[in-house]
């Protein structure tokens, strides 16, 4: 199972091929730097996600999804689309809807985060024996 | 500011996300992780306000944004159980893929703004294929994480039953409707940018969503919700590459590699292969005939008096914990019977099974949220040789992950399922609210055993039953 999920990422990685090689000239496009992030970041997560301790899944949980509200970047930019483009309105409508759900998403899930951290206490003292 | 200045700023913000989620490798090192995680975000949220230059009307609609969005998310992360924490994730995950989906939405009809003309020069010509292919996937797979998300939150706050729900020819429906998207899509990248084949795409991939989320079972919902907390990560570096945005990419490359360990560690605890899961059809549905009818076996039945009899008695106590604890709430008087234990000189661990719950470490927030010392707590690999040492253990609100047919009976379906070894034990104290069988539809072979108790009721009820019992 591991090696087909190996091999089925190798394809993929070389898929993005044939959308790259349409651009030409012999610099190097920025998309390709951009995969090249993308790639070295999968391998980051790889490793710094597996060093996470299972007690502490659910908050991995909840904080993944906070970070990932970092979507708010592209909601902010639709917002901020000026208003001579054709077709903005739109574009501002739906930067609002989302930048409204990304915000919903980066206060509750960095607090519930929080919250659940300040939880795990270890134990205090050594446990007096009774008698 | 510069474009060059933003983007060290994004990778900035980028780096720090990486070390919030290095600080999970230790409850000591957690908070100050999460503190990491936010500077970073701040740091991107303020980058783009200073490359964005807003005007005073956008301003309005930002500050507004932020605030109403803030203030719901706030006020629910105060506010919310810990109990309700599977639903919550499953909520949130919805908002990302549908604010994927949005973004994706605002930049095919902005495009000149976001920088992905084909020929600024020359608009008419539209969107580049690069970027229609980028974006073509981040709203994809948004879609599909915002209905997938939808469903697992109602199965999981019981709106919706947890029975799998299985269309005939769902296989052959689904790989249609996938293969149809491909063409699509491939359609949508040829035509430079068509808005109504952009909104096909998002159609189809709400309607996949759904799809592929009914058919699966209430308490597979831990594979699913990190599965769906993948595919949110994938969908927001797909709209990270659309824009060109190096804190979405790095963000997205760490939240799709993060679900999709959890999910390998979900699929491994319950010995059951991803594809397996996704495909559906499991659990939930009224057993065969291992379960329920027929002759009654016999079982040792006892009381709570029985139980803290033996338990106080006992030199280690080993507690298992399961979803029913969770459903019953009983996690309080849990740690009220352990302090008593404690202070009556027994040593009381926890054993945690990886899928014990709805999500994975559903059992040790709940735990910590009761005040249970997190080094008390321990996981399977690390307890499972312990049984055989210890005195008495106590099974609340857990049972297939416990049960030996995963270990002995190669017809069992949880067969090679790694289980906690509780038989071992002295005595068995075994809570359940009836002797019905459990997900998996099977009965377990652990209640018949010679030392085994089964003290039946709700497991809160029973929990503080214990607690009065042991003042004696």
């Amino acid at each position: 199972m591991a090696r087909a999920v190996l091999l089925a990422l190798t394809a993929a990685m070389f898929m993005p091929t044939a959308a790259f090689a349409a651009e030409g000239g012999g610099h190097v496009s920025p998309s390709v730097y951009e995969f090249m992030v993308f790639v070295i970041a999968v391998f980051v997560g790889y490793y710094v996600v597996w060093s996470v301790t299972p007690a502490l899944h659910t908050p991995l949980m909840s904080v993944t999804n906070a970070i990932s509200s970092v979507i708010v970047v592209g909601a902010l930019l639709a917002v901020g689309v000026s208003l001579t483009a054709s077709d903005s309105a739109v574009a501002k409508i739906f930067g609002f809807l989302a930048l409204t759900m990304a915000s919903v998403n980066i206060f509750g899930g960095f607090l519930v985060t929080n919250r659940m951290l300040s939880m795990y206490k270890k134990k205090d003292a050594p446990v007096k024996k009774d008698g | 500011m510069s474009a060059n200045v933003a983007a060290l700023f994004y990778l900035a913000a980028g780096v720090l996300f990486i070390l919030a989620l290095r600080g999970l490798s230790s409850p000591a090192t957690s908070r100050r992780g999460n503190l990491f995680g936010m500077v970073g975000m701040t740091i991107a949220i303020l980058t783009t306000l200073g490359l964005a230059a807003p005007t005073a009307t956008s301003w309005i609609l930002i500050l507004l944004g932020l605030g109403i969005g803030g203030f719901i998310g706030a006020k629910t992360a105060r506010e919310i159980p810990m109990t309700m924490m599977p639903e919550l994730i499953a909520a949130f995950h919805s908002l990302v893929g549908l604010a994927a989906v949005f973004v994706a939405a605002s930049a095919l009809y902005a495009p000149s703004a976001f920088g992905i003309l084909a020929d600024p020069a020359n608009p008419a010509l539209g969107i580049k294929g690069g970027s229609l292919f980028e974006m073509a996937l981040g709203v994809a797979i948004g879609a599909i994480t915002f209905t997938g998300s939808v469903i697992a939150f109602a199965k999981l706050s019981g709106r919706m039953s947890g029975k799998p729900i299985l269309l005939p020819m769902r296989h052959a429906i689904n790989a249609a409707l996938g293969l149809l998207l491909v063409f699509v899509i491939y359609s949508f990248i040829q035509s430079a940018g068509s808005a109504w084949l952009f909104w096909l795409i998002v159609f189809l991939s709400l309607l996949i969503g759904v799809l592929i989320i009914i058919p699966i079972g209430g308490a597979d919902m831990p594979v699913v919700i990190s599965m769906l907390n993948s595919y949110s990560g994938w969908a927001a570096a797909g709209i990270g590459f659309t824009l060109g945005n190096i804190a979405l990419i790095i963000t997205g490359a760490l939240v799709g590699s993060s679900g999709a360990i959890l999910s390998y560690i979900m699929c491994k605890g319950m010995n059951r292969q991803f594809l397996s899961v996704i495909a559906g059809g499991f659990g939930g549905e009224t057993a065969g005939a291992a379960a329920g009818g027929g002759e009654q076996k016999p079982v040792k039945l006892g009381s709570a008096e029985d139980a803290a009899y033996v338990l106080k008695n006992a030199a280690k106590v080993i507690i298992v914990p399961g979803y029913g604890m969770a459903v019953a709430q009983a996690q309080h008087a849990l740690r009220e019977m352990a302090d008593a234990l404690k202070k009556a000189g027994v040593e009381v661990k926890y054993a945690i099974h990886p899928v014990a719950g709805r999500m994975p470490g559903h059992m040790n927030v709940l735990l910590a949220e009761a005040n249970v010392p997190y080094d008390e707590v321990f996981e399977l690999e690390d307890i499972n040789s312990e049984f055989s040492q210890a005195d008495a253990v106590y099974v609340i609100g857990a049972n297939d992950v416990v049960n030996p047919a995963a270990e002995e009976d190669k017809t069992s379906p949880i067969y090679g399922m790694p289980v906690l070894q509780v038989w071992k034990a002295g005595t068995v104290f075994f809570n359940k609210r009836s002797l019905a069988s459990g997900y998996a539809g099977i009965d377990n072979p652990v209640f018949y055993r010679d030392n085994t108790v089964m003290v039946l009721g709700d497991a809160k009820k029973m929990t503080e039953e214990i607690v009065k019992a042991l003042a004696h």
